[in-house]
């Protein structure tokens, strides 16, 4: 399966929908969404990833770089996964340290830590 | 044992096919249905890897994975771009300074991070860099 992502606004926040496989192939259309958002000034992001089914370390790359980016406007990006396989990936480079995981997108939303 | 060779032009798209390839071969070689997952992520850092340095360098070589399960499945991975000569964790280090990014990506992780899920998945890893290009070896016991 391709990458499909779709975008919602919940209140100030924005919720980015990302099923499929994000891999060294796929993750410029994310990065693509992710740099549309911040420029037209949504820089609190929610990403749900409970429909991904592939992530690999460009992926990675491509949320490092999204978190950067609104970081610059003093937003957020947090991610929304429950998925033993993907969060596996998050933990052997370390970045789980570096962005607040959420069991669902309603606990990502009303967070304010 | 048999074997299956796959040579793909350097396309990131092409690394998918190898990750199903593997997986496929995986299964028929026995290895354990809760290490597949880790098969097709291995199988894909070190073909995405080794696709990006020829992507970089405008380098239209093939890069080619051989599988042979005979004891579980073993794939190599070998890509074209030369590089010092270097073994193990050398060789790892080499690779991870690497910058491997597209010019106009001023955001992808070093290729440490491909190296780094590449180390942890796969417990006996051999990595060598050469002038002929570097060279991945992984090996999952079956299940």
């Amino acid at each position: 399966m391709d990458l499909s992502l779709s975008t919602r606004p919940e209140g100030e926040r924005t919720v980015v929908d990302v099923a499929g496989e994000i891999d060294v192939y796929t993750a410029p259309q994310l990065r693509e969404q992710l740099v549309e958002l911040v420029d037209s000034g949504r820089y609190d992001l929610v990403i749900d990833m409970e429909r991904v089914e592939f992530l690999d370390s460009t992926g990675l790359g491509v949320l490092v770089g999204g978190l950067k980016r609104v970081r610059a406007h003093e937003g957020s990006l947090r991610l929304v996964c429950t998925q033993e396989r993907i969060l596996k990936i998050f933990r052997i480079t370390g970045l789980t340290k570096v962005f607040p995981i959420h069991d669902s997108v309603a606990d990502a939303v009303a967070a304010t830590d | 044992m048999a074997e299956v060779e796959l040579r793909i032009d350097p396309l990131t798209s092409h690394v998918r096919t190898a990750r199903q390839v593997a997986v496929a071969l995986a299964r028929r070689a026995g290895v354990a249905p809760d290490v597949l997952d880790e098969v097709r992520l291995a199988v894909g850092e070190a073909c995405g890897l080794a696709v990006a340095l020829q992507r970089r360098d405008d380098d239209p070589e093939p890069v080619v994975l051989r599988f042979e399960d005979g004891d579980g499945l073993a794939v190599q991975v070998r890509g074209s771009t030369g590089l010092a000569v270097a073994q193990g964790e050398a060789a790892i280090q080499l690779l991870s300074a690497a910058a491997v990014a597209d010019e106009d990506d001023d955001e992808a992780l070093p290729a440490g991070a491909a190296l780094a899920v590449l180390s942890e998945l796969v417990p006996g890893l051999q990595v060598a860099t050469g002038p002929a290009g570097p060279r991945f070896e992984l090996r999952w016991p079956p299940g």
